[in-house]
């Protein structure tokens, strides 16, 4: 798709563009020679992590630097004029309905209080001065094209009573409406469910095709990148490190922050070996830190050499259309590398021969609902109806000590909820739960100390799992002195070494939260969990929130842990890559049910069940020559108040024609649990042979 | 091993507790309002320190030569109906405000009344917001209810109802602010706790099993301590406002100790006759000091929100 000539002048030409912000100390430069251009009809994805200037760059296109940003040096031209250097009006007048963007988080592009089709046919009446009537009809057309079901009727609804992906779209059509020439992208789907993520994807490729539009494409994900983009600049510390095809970018990656991009990045590979994740040592630095007059990479470089440190490289071209900011890009080759000791924990061959002991926990048919209060006057005085959200129902498993269990599945699975009723903070309604002889459908404020002792858990955000108000030290101390776990005097000690256990030094003894960095507050936050020394730790998406190369580290810092310690974990999260790496079982998760449960090299192999390879193919992989099977859900996950009858997926099933007469029985009965082996079973209707036939959802080289 | 980030080093070296303190406090310096306000407070305080210092007379000692005086080099304020010193009577008054609470006539505490009853009241207030935010259920009820009862009373009319069931002296003005404040001050906490209560770390003390006071005054009322201290400022203002007030109607400190709401009331009645002198002091002193503690505050919040 990228083979096309590049033959047109460029929509979108950025050349050398610098831009800083001014702070309360000095000015800071956020952006920095970056160059690159964007073509009709081609996607150009801007690639890196949190901080590095990706968003920065976008907004200095449509000069939304807000009071203290400034362009301060390069041109960036749009269709042929200059921008940099012009007043509001001006660019105003240049820009016209010509560049459209879309945000992150559509609830906050949309106004809660008018209906869509007003804010759509608003677009049209305001700026092109189209009657009423004949915006709107434009309107639904552009929701027809963006696939919104029903698009007639959407049009009279407020924003709130859509879900997220279709809030995505009515934002996408919306900037589509003024056929813009140039379309921005800052994260469009990062908020969004994979399965959602999935669709969103598949319609930008589409729109982009229809409409001859330039789109910049600001992402994270290296994922997305791969399955939307055509051109790719990654960007590092403020500039632009390698500029080039999709393709060419992917399979042979010139420059060592790219390299190491790759190696960090969790692929969805066939086997866990495969998976094994190499962070970038280091940390990328803050703005007045960067090295001046020097490869901005060169302190986490495996390459670096002094040239590295006391010159700083320029973008030049490698191949056509490839470009790299490395003085070495010819002679480094990310086949050849290897990873300097110590970088990932050496895993053992498994600790394999202590298979089928006892289980460690055992959940049995466990429900947790939530109340629901309804709003009639009935229930104020306490006789109305009460009805249930039921979060989580009838979910059993098992895990052996020492192993990880993943469990998988969308927001609003009951993944969490499973998380709280294990931990202690939620009561089930039903079932039993058996962790170490001790019963776990107690609450926590019942449960005796030692059980609370070996029950532990991992958060997921960062900023909040750190109390701002006290100090590291102080805060991993606690549970020391709660537990009694060593003598008083020797608390300081115990804290340092599990300091050390994370890999921060003493130092970190006195920091106060805001002094880390979102990494090493993850890594206090599970040196805060395993201090108890637990059997048991949850960990609730422990890295989500983290950067890819940060990411890598934390993941293999848990695994080393889980090793040196023997502790068992379930490990939640909704990205199916990071569980693969990670888990040694896997349970996927919908509507509250466990709908499969297994090894994980069974859940990523067929059989599968229907939802677990709609969520499989939904997944982006970091690699456009991968090969993956197209399946996408329709429609929305069914409120847990009111589930589906039968098998809670049936409304969204896309294998059910391999049942007779339509899959009619799975909108009956609830499916039965069917035996893949002794323990991978599927919760499906469809017979495992039929299962068995289907051809695995991802085939790469 | 080098898993680790921190290959790069952070900053050199770990700022010292004094540093912290500093950086602190450069915020307040930050806003040109907040200085102004500081001032104004720091005047006042101050003054009511070195009273003694600042005037050869007493604040009750009466000069019958000398009644209804304007400014003059021996007055520097002028003299009120007894000829007392308003100089004098406004330093001393201050006293009372900021820097002592005279519990018997001997016996006394440092800090004002103004402070001790926005204290007071914090102590009562927090405590039930606390419980109100973090517990919820038929606590949160029971307590915000009977809060917005207190709330349904014009707060003069409550001042007023306290005072006259209690009497007149100042630990019943302490009584009476602290009472007066503390639905405000419930208010604020329970939302502020009802936001810290979702964070992961009061999640991962309640996994801990810690027990429910534990997690309300340890681990989130330090982290509301921000909106409260902005709020408090605002209250020492609205307290000297109030302790003016109940003065005025007679109902603050028995005269003859230097009260400025009573030296307003007493100096009322001759304005029109041409001596505005001792109506007019003491209600710059309050003004000023109120509009004092509503700049700092406003300063304190608007800085401690930009940099965050």
């Amino acid at each position: 798709m990228t083979t096309m000539e590049r033959t047109h002048a460029p929509i979108l030409k950025v050349r050398n563009a610098a831009i800083s912000y001014e702070t309360r100390h000095t000015d800071v430069e956020a952006v920095r020679d970056v160059s690159f251009d964007v073509h009709r009809a081609e996607t150009f994805g801007v690639v890196g992590e949190s901080g590095c200037g990706k968003s920065t760059v976008a907004f200095g296109i449509v000069d939304f630097l807000g009071p203290n940003g400034k362009i301060v040096g390069g041109s960036i031209k749009f269709q042929g004029q200059e921008l940099v250097g012009r007043s509001q009006d001006e660019l105003r007048k240049l820009r016209g309905d010509q560049i459209s963007m879309v945000y992150q988080d559509p609830m906050q592009a949309l106004n809660p209080s008018v209906t869509i089709g007003d804010q759509l046919a608003e677009v049209l009446t305001v700026h092109r001065g189209i009657p009423k009537p004949e915006a709107w009809q434009k309107s639904i057309d552009m929701l027809d094209r963006v696939y919104m079901p029903d698009s007639a009727n959407v049009m009279k609804r407020y924003p709130h009573q859509i879900s997220g992906g279709q809030q995505q779209r009515v934002v996408i059509a919306m900037a589509l409406l003024n056929n813009p020439a140039l379309l921005i992208m800052d994260e469009p789907t990062t908020a969004l469910d994979v399965t959602v993520e999935a669709v969103v994807l598949d319609l930008i490729e589409d729109l982009k095709r229809d409409f001859d539009t330039g789109i910049v494409y600001i992402t994270h994900d290296l994922g997305v990148v791969a399955r939307v983009c055509n051109y790719v600049g990654v960007m590092y510390a403020g500039e632009m490190v390698e500029v080039g095809s999709v393709e060419s970018i992917y399979a042979n990656p010139m420059h060592p922050y790219t390299q190491g991009l790759m190696r960090c990045v969790p692929k969805l590979g066939a086997t866990k070996e495969s998976s094994i994740l190499y962070p970038i040592r280091g940390r990328v630095p803050a703005p007045q830190d960067r090295p001046k007059g020097a490869c901005i990479f060169a302190p986490r470089c495996d390459y670096a050499t002094d040239r590295c440190h006391n010159e700083k490289p320029q973008l030049r071209q490698l191949e056509t259309g490839h470009s790299a900011r490395c003085f070495y890009s010819e002679t480094i080759d990310a086949g050849t590398w290897e990873p300097p000791a110590g970088l990932v924990p050496e895993f053992e061959a498994d600790v394999g021969q202590e298979d089928g002991r006892e289980p460690i926990i055992r959940l049995s048919e466990v429900k947790t609902y939530y109340e629901q209060e309804s709003k009639s006057l009935l229930s104020l005085v306490g006789a109305g109806e009460k009805r249930y959200v039921k979060a989580v129902d009838d979910v059993s498993l098992e895990v052996p000590p020492n192993k990880t269990l993943g469990i998988v599945g969308e927001s609003g699975c009951g993944k969490s909820t499973l998380a709280k009723t294990i931990i202690g903070l939620e009561t089930p309604r039903d079932g039993k739960a058996q962790f170490l002889g001790f019963d776990l459908t107690v609450p926590v404020s019942g449960r005796d100390v030692k059980l609370i002792e070996e029950l532990q858990m991992v958060f997921q955000n960062p900023d909040s799992t750190m109390n701002p108000s006290y100090s590291v030290g102080h805060q991993i101390g606690r549970p020391l002195r709660r537990f009694n776990v060593v003598p008083k005097d020797q608390v300081r000690d115990e804290v340092v070494r599990l300091l050390n256990a994370v890999r921060l030094d003493g130092s970190y003894y006195k920091r106060l939260p805001r002094q880390l960095s979102g990494g090493e507050k993850q890594r206090v936050g599970i040196a805060r969990a395993f201090a108890s020394r637990p059997d048991l730790v949850l960990c609730d998406e422990p890295v989500s929130a983290l950067d890819v190369s940060v990411q890598a580290a934390v993941l293999n810092l848990l695994l080393e842990i889980q090793r040196d310690y023997g502790t068992t974990m379930m490990f939640i999260a909704h990205d199916l890559s990071v569980v693969r790496f990670f888990s040694d079982y896997v349970a996927v998760m919908y509507l509250g049910h466990i709908v499969e449960i297994g090894p994980a090299e069974a859940i990523y192999a067929p059989p599968y069940q229907p939802y677990t390879e709609a969520l499989l193919s939904a997944v982006p992989i970091p690699d456009p020559t991968a090969e993956q099977k197209h399946i996408r859900l329709h429609g929305t996950v069914p409120s847990a108040l009111d589930p589906p009858s039968g098998c809670p997926f049936h409304t969204r099933c896309p294998r059910r024609d391999l049942l007779p007469d339509g899959g009619k029985i799975c909108e009956e009965q609830i499916p039965q649990w069917q035996y893949n082996s002794e323990e991978h079973r599927i919760f499906c209707h469809i017979p495992l042979e039929e299962l068995r036939k289907i051809e695995p959802v991802v085939t790469s080289d | 091993m080098a898993v680790s980030e921190q290959t790069i080093p952070k900053q050199a070296a770990q700022p010292s507790r004094w540093r912290q303190l500093w950086e602190g406090l450069s915020i307040v310096f930050e806003s040109k309002i907040a200085v102004a306000g500081l001032v104004i407070i720091l005047f006042w305080i101050f003054v009511a320190i070195f009273a003694p210092l600042l005037t050869p007379y007493t604040p009750t000692e009466q000069d019958y030569t000398a009644q209804n005086q304007g400014p003059s080099a021996k007055h520097p304020l002028g003299t009120d109906s007894l000829g007392r010193d308003i100089w004098a009577r406004l330093i001393y008054g201050a006293r009372v405000v900021l820097i002592m609470l005279p519990v018997t006539e001997t016996f006394w505490l440092p800090l004002g009344t103004a402070i001790w009853g926005v204290l007071l009241g914090l102590l009562v207030g927090s405590t039930l917001g606390l419980m109100g935010g973090y517990l919820g259920g038929w606590v949160d009820e029971v307590v915000m209810r009977l809060l917005d009862a207190m709330m349904a009373f014009p707060v003069v009319l409550l001042y007023m109802i306290i005072i006259a069931a209690v009497g007149a002296s100042a630990t019943n003005v302490v009584l009476a602010i602290a009472i007066v404040g503390t639905p405000g001050i419930a208010r604020l906490v329970r939302s502020l706790t009802l936001d810290i209560r979702t964070r992961d770390y009061v999640r991962a003390a309640e996994i801990r099993g810690e027990s429910p006071w534990y997690i309300m005054f340890v681990e989130i009322l330090p982290n509301a301590r921000g909106p409260i201290i902005v709020d408090a400022m605002l209250r020492v203002g609205y307290a000297i406002f109030a302790m003016g007030t109940l003065g005025f109607l007679g109902l603050g400190l028995p005269p003859p100790s230097p009260d400025w709401g009573s030296m307003v009331a007493k100096g009322r009645q001759y304005i029109l006759s041409g001596s505005p002198w001792a109506a007019l002091w003491p209600s710059v002193a309050i003004g000023s000091l109120v509009v004092g503690l509503n700049l700092f505050a406003d300063g304190l919040s608007e800085e401690s929100t930009r940099y965050q």
